[in-house]
């Protein structure tokens, strides 16, 4: 029996299953997919009809959109990082090891502290690893002196003191590559820091650069013109279609493929991005970078039909982002249970992805868009919700009020109301989209 | 989308003169496009690379970004720079008649 249902056709299904043998579900990664996905399982399915695995290399789950506040005395790393295992419901078994490898011909996940763990399904949640040392010089001399990342806990705490201490000259953001998580969030580093240098009286004293790999602020067209302007509005130089080859930290420069040279006294890099070590030892299951081809629309990969993935560590050309992965979850929660019961899979992920933009001085823009359609201005959900694409202290408030959602409701795998896998277009003007 | 003619041939391009029909590219339209924006002469190397995208896109529907290029075509970044100034992946892209690389999000 299921301990939770939400129609008479799950009932059906799950009824179905509890003849069968119980299966067993490993989960690989014990982040924000991992969590909501072990969760959202454990209440779809009885304990005789499943056991459920995860499996993380250490036990702190990080909020991670909180680091962006960490290096401005905003938030504290203590706020932001709680046990893995205690987001996880009961009747979930947590193994914190390193992933060794995954045998997809045997059904099988190598642990590194020696355990085997067999599957019927297995989810990949493994998220992405930071890949600092990929870009010549950037953990040389000067890493954390006068080059940070708040991409990470330390990082992120690091680059606080160093802020604190910053009395102007040349602040460099700078993102390596894409694909990054949350592509918004080193445009929100920028906004932020103009913010935090005015309120400490060194703003004028300060050259703020944003240098990008990309054409222009951001990828999709509507959004990047909105935010090319906030930034031209805040004096933050704008350098675009800049790839970052080289980084000399004592030097303090930052040099690009194409020989182009920026000076810094301060650097904020975001550094390249791959997938979890362990992809690289399991043959099949992840591309060149690390990341794991998935199924755009069902979460299934072509590895294996009783593999799946989400979140950061797939390859979907959507962002890899919190929302993206909770939209996921949800789709990814029903294919297993599809799965297990020899169902065809449903292909309800739309690419749906959203994001608050924090942008300074207690406001915030949120944006929302999928696959097809991007960013466009209007209110979400519908017509009397938040703004779309404008800056506004509500977003800023919903943003703060975020957090305690992700640890109350996300995490635990409760549904959240007017927030689904499919993008909603009630409240959006469809302006012409641009097609690149 | 406009229809124009690249060494003698006829062929669709987008806004920016990338083809959007692969089909109708041959070797002299990719020396063409090389020599129009500043690669007098197309090397070994930069076949290499050309083929490799056109290849990936033909089989994926999805161009390789220049990470992906400087891990699996056998040309490292910083080679990929000296051959296609400026943006191998997008250049690259141009010549080997595939359309232009979608920026991931």
């Amino acid at each position: 029996m299921a301990r939770r249902s939400s129609g008479a056709r799950v009932d059906a299904r799950t009824r179905r299953l509890s003849g069968l043998n119980r299966k067993r579900i490993v989960i690989l990664g014990g982040g924000t997919g991992g969590t909501m996905t072990a969760n959202r399982l454990r209440r779809r399915f009885d304990q005789d009809e499943a056991e459920i695995h995860v499996v993380d290399r250490d036990d702190r789950h990080v909020y991670q959109p909180g680091l962006l506040f960490v290096p401005f005395g905003l938030a504290r790393l203590e706020e932001i990082v709680r046990p893995r295992g205690r987001q996880l419901l009961s009747g979930i078994a947590f193994h914190e090891s390193e992933v060794e490898s995954v045998a997809l011909d045997e059904d099988e996940v190598l642990l590194a502290d020696g355990t085997s763990l067999r599957y019927d399904v297995l989810v990949v949640a493994s998220g992405v690893r930071l890949q600092p040392e990929e870009t010549e010089g950037l953990t040389g001399a000067g890493w954390n002196e006068r080059v940070f990342t708040f991409y990470s806990p330390e990082g992120a705490e690091a680059l606080r003191v160093a802020l604190e201490r910053f009395e102007g000259g040349r602040l460099v953001v700078n993102l390596v590559d894409m694909p990054i998580k949350c592509p918004v969030a080193p445009l929100e580093f920028a906004f932020l820091a103009d913010w935090h240098l005015r309120e400490r009286g060194v703003r004028a004293r300060t050259e703020l650069v944003y240098a990008t790999p990309l054409d222009g602020a951001f990828t999709k067209p509507v959004a990047s013109e909105q935010l090319g302007g906030l930034l031209a509005e805040k004096e933050i130089d704008l350098v675009t279609e800049f790839n970052a080859g080289e980084v000399d930290g004592v030097g303090g420069k930052l040099v690009s493929y194409d020989g182009r040279e920026l000076d810094f006294d301060l650097l904020v890099t975001v550094p390249l991005h791959g997938g979890a070590d362990y992809l690289e030892r399991s043959p099949g299951l992840g591309d060149a970078l690390g990341f794991v081809p998935t199924d755009r629309a069902t979460l299934q990969t072509p590895a294996r039909p009783n593999v799946f993935a989400l979140g950061d560590a797939t390859d979907l050309p959507t962002s890899k982002a919190g929302s993206v992965t909770h939209f996921e979850a949800e789709v990814l929660t029903e294919n297993v249970a599809r799965l297990l019961s020899g169902e065809e899979l449903e292909a309800g992920y739309d690419g749906h992805a959203n994001c608050f933009i924090e942008t300074g001085f207690h406001k915030a823009l949120l944006i929302d868009f999928n696959y097809e359609v991007e960013p466009l201005p209007g209110h979400f959900p519908t017509a009397f919700g938040l703004p779309l694409l404008r800056e506004s202290r509500l977003n800023h408030l919903g943003k703060l009020a975020f957090q305690w959602v992700y640890w109350h409701a996300l995490l635990p795998g409760r549904e959240l109301p007017g927030l689904g896998p499919t993008m909603p277009t009630a409240g959006k003007r469809m302006v012409p989209v641009h097609t690149t | 989308m406009t229809t124009t003619l690249i060494a003698d041939a006829p062929v669709d391009v987008d806004a920016e003169g990338f083809l959007t029909n692969p089909e109708q590219w041959n070797e002299r339209i990719a020396e063409a496009i090389a020599a129009d924006n500043g690669i007098p002469e197309l090397t070994d190397r930069h076949w290499l690379v050309v083929r490799f995208m056109r290849e990936r896109y033909l089989a994926t529907g999805t161009a390789p970004s220049i990470r992906s290029l400087g891990k699996e075509s056998g040309v490292s970044v910083k080679e990929l720079y000296q051959l296609f100034p400026k943006g191998p992946a997008k250049l690259a892209a141009r010549i080997g008649g595939i359309p232009k690389p979608k920026g991931c999000i």
